[in-house]
């Protein structure tokens, strides 16, 4: 993004610079400790070593990661097959209604995630609102409850992740032309392969901006599992949490299943971003790809960086900044 | 049930909300014709349109396509197809799948798809472009990818909105005589929308006249521009002089294809005037007459009657000149002639005198209604 205004500059410096010194330079000293070995009373000691690494290859830790991959490809799922609909509704809503709704979506983050995480118990626990729920369809006779399952934490992560899906899709469901959804139905195609061949290829990148946003947090938010899932099958962020914690803490061991988990998710978002490259250079023209990719990545570059601010903030904006906002994605 | 209208509508009506869209209008489209929707922006042309396709249902009324009631049938299910206002071409699509998204729909085999998408894009010129997508395609060649996706269907009638309202004059003007010749190769009935009053004439079989959710005029391009039926139809299509006058006596006509005639005073002087409506006398009326209709002489050869005034401004446009020119009586009027740089009667200089007159018939009478 070229920018002329010295102000704008001065923002994004600030902003990098804040970026480097809470986000690099930490993983930085990570990636460093997991090479040291782990020492008593001053937490690592500065030696050389794999072992951090090969103490991780153990049937155990293979089966917290393979679990810990599930419950996140689970919860983005359950968020996807909610977030789609709710959110293609709300893109579609009068545009007197959407404002509403939107804070509707927002509210919920003005209180902490983890308190929120405490309420769901309310709702999970013997005797709960659930349980009282199912009683009163007489669908069970007598209390029960949900907590410490796996169900509880699927329940607890795709009810914390779900506005992450929802605002990408409804940005790119917003931005869809309705004449084409027009035009297909002037073709011959019922909504059902309208919203197969047209609206879902159209709103893929906001499905693939919603699904990494859902899953990177989903494998790693530590207290969902352990406050709903009672820690009782470790998953890879209450585990690293552990190695922090524990009474004689691994420091290095934590630094090396972290680094493991950040090389997976770097690899998840090479495949993306590559993805997107083979499928645009199947045409044949290539200027106009460069300019199409240019746009590609500048979109998916925007997104991990500062996820929370630039998705509620862009859509709490008025209108007419978020159009000159979005206008370098340029959608023609 | 046989007829020789494909489409048919009847008492349609249209309402959104408490806005009226559509007063009861009746429109029959013939099979194979080129017939336009001409008006001004919110005359319902548009809505016309909606109804054919299907996207929009009549408030009252019914809409036949082929001889069936086609009043519930959603817009997949009709046999038309609409070339949209910007195209709405499927950005994700190469212009291959585009066009063949219609036959894609109704199941054909891949093997007659490809045939037949094929032959579509080489007749709009296009076969070598199949593989790019509509973002790399001028406006001229994204309208030729709309035209063909629609076309390649086979519609029993293409419904045309505003096709060319994104492209440039020069490149409009290629594509009107682009879709003419086409319509006239196909056979296909056209119903095309537009604002402009040239594009309308220069290519319909038939034109339809709107304003304010009613048809004002149905008739070809030369009896909607030479026969205006009111002052609206009139004065939006093409430029017009417009005078005041009143019926004075009827009299026998002296010209053999119109119906009446009348001495009537125009402007202050006393003309005959011929015209199929009948007027009594003391009737005001409005005298109508397009530019290139009035004859223009030097103000002491004219041969009386005529009106006199003089020339204030002449505009050199090429091929012809317009000359505004100011009666004594205070209307000014244009007047528009070929140019000719050796012209005997005229110099059209400012504040020359001259003398107005016109070929006598050409003038379309019509009561004035605000007297």
């Amino acid at each position: 993004m070229k920018t002329r205004n010295p102000l704008i500059r001065l923002f994004i410096l600030a902003v990098a610079i804040w970026l480097i010194i809470f986000a690099l330079i930490p993983n930085f000293f990570l990636l460093a400790i997991s090479f040291f070995e782990p020492d008593k009373h001053s937490y690592v000691i500065a030696d050389f070593t794999l072992n951090n690494y090969e103490r991780l290859i153990t049937p155990s830790f293979i089966t917290i990661f393979t679990d810990s991959l599930w419950l996140a490809i689970t919860a983005t799922a359950i968020c996807l097959l909610a977030g789609y609909p709710f959110a293609y509704i709300l893109a579609r809503a009068s545009a007197r209604f959407r404002p509403w709704l939107l804070l509707l979506i927002v509210i919920p983050f003005w209180t902490s995630s983890l308190i929120r995480t405490y309420a769901l118990i309310n709702i999970l626990q013997n005797n709960g609102l659930l349980s009282k729920l199912l009683e009163f369809l007489h669908l069970t006779s007598e209390p029960v409850s949900f907590m410490y399952s796996e169900f509880a934490v699927l329940i607890g992560l795709a009810y914390t992740m779900l506005p992450f899906m929802i605002l990408p899709i409804y940005a790119s469901v917003e931005k869809l032309d309705t004449r084409l959804i027009d035009a297909a139905n002037d073709l011959g195609a019922g909504s059902l392969r309208t919203f197969w061949h047209v609206i879902l290829p159209l709103t893929a990148p906001g499905i693939m901006s919603g699904c990494i946003l859902v899953f990177l947090p989903a494998l790693t938010l530590f207290y969902v599992p352990d406050v709903l899932g009672g820690g009782k099958g470790q998953l890879l962020g209450n585990y690293i949490q552990m190695q922090f914690t524990k009474p004689i803490p691994d420091w290095p061991l934590g630094a090396a299943t972290s680094t493991i988990l950040t090389l997976v998710l770097l690899l998840l978002v090479l495949g993306y971003k590559w993805s997107l490259k083979v499928s645009s250079q199947r045409s044949e023209f290539d200027n106009a790809d460069d300019d199409r990719e240019q746009k590609i990545s500048s979109r998916f570059q925007a997104i991990p960086q500062a996820p929370k601010i630039s998705g509620l903030g862009a859509r709490l904006m008025p209108r007419k900044q978020r159009i000159a906002g979005s206008a370098t994605e340029g959608n023609k | 049930m046989e007829s020789e209208y494909i489409i048919e509508l009847k008492n349609i009506s249209k309402y959104f909300g408490t806005t009226c869209a559509l007063k009861t209008v009746d429109l029959s489209i013939r099979n194979g014709e080129f017939i336009t929707l001409l008006g001004p922006s919110g005359c319902g042309k548009t809505t016309i349109l909606r109804l054919i396709s299907g996207f929009e249902q009549p408030s009252g009324g019914n809409v036949h396509i082929g001889g069936e009631l086609v009043n519930n049938v959603p817009p997949e299910k009709r046999h038309v197809n609409t070339v949209f206002q910007n195209y709405a071409l499927f950005p994700h699509m190469n212009v291959f799948d585009n066009v063949a998204f219609g036959l894609k729909m109704q199941k054909m085999p891949k093997s007659e798809i490809k045939e037949k998408v094929m032959q579509m894009l080489s007749i709009v010129g296009l076969q070598d472009l199949a593989g790019r997508k509509p973002g790399e395609l001028s406006g001229g060649q994204q309208q030729r990818v709309a035209i063909a996706r629609a076309v390649v269907n086979n519609p029993l009638v293409l419904l045309l909105d505003e096709p060319f309202s994104a492209l440039d004059f020069k490149l409009r003007k290629h594509m009107q005589l682009e879709i003419k010749h086409l319509q006239r190769r196909l056979g296909i009935t056209f119903v095309f929308v537009t604002h402009d009053q040239e594009e309308a004439l220069a290519m319909s079989d038939r034109v339809v006249v709107m304003n304010q959710g009613s048809i004002e005029q149905i008739g070809s391009p030369v009896e909607i521009y030479e026969e205006p039926s009111n002052m609206f139809v009139a004065q939006f299509v093409g430029d017009i002089n417009v005078l005041k006058g009143e019926i004075l006596e009827t009299i026998t006509s002296d010209l053999p294809d119109s119906n009446h005639a009348y001495r009537a005073e125009v402007e202050g002087q006393i003309f005959s005037v011929h015209s199929d409506r009948k007027f009594e006398k003391g009737d005001k009326i409005n005298i109508l007459l397009r530019p290139e209709d009035l004859k223009l002489e030097e103000e002491h050869l004219g041969q009386s009657p005529f009106l006199a005034g003089e020339i204030i401004e002449t505009v050199y446009k090429g091929a012809t000149v317009d000359i505004a020119i100011r009666l004594d009586t205070g209307l000014e009027l244009i007047a528009a002639e070929f140019f000719n740089e050796d012209d005997e009667d005229i110099d059209y200089t400012p504040g020359e005198r001259v003398a107005v007159t016109w070929i006598n018939g050409w003038e379309v009478v019509l009561l004035d209604e605000d007297a």
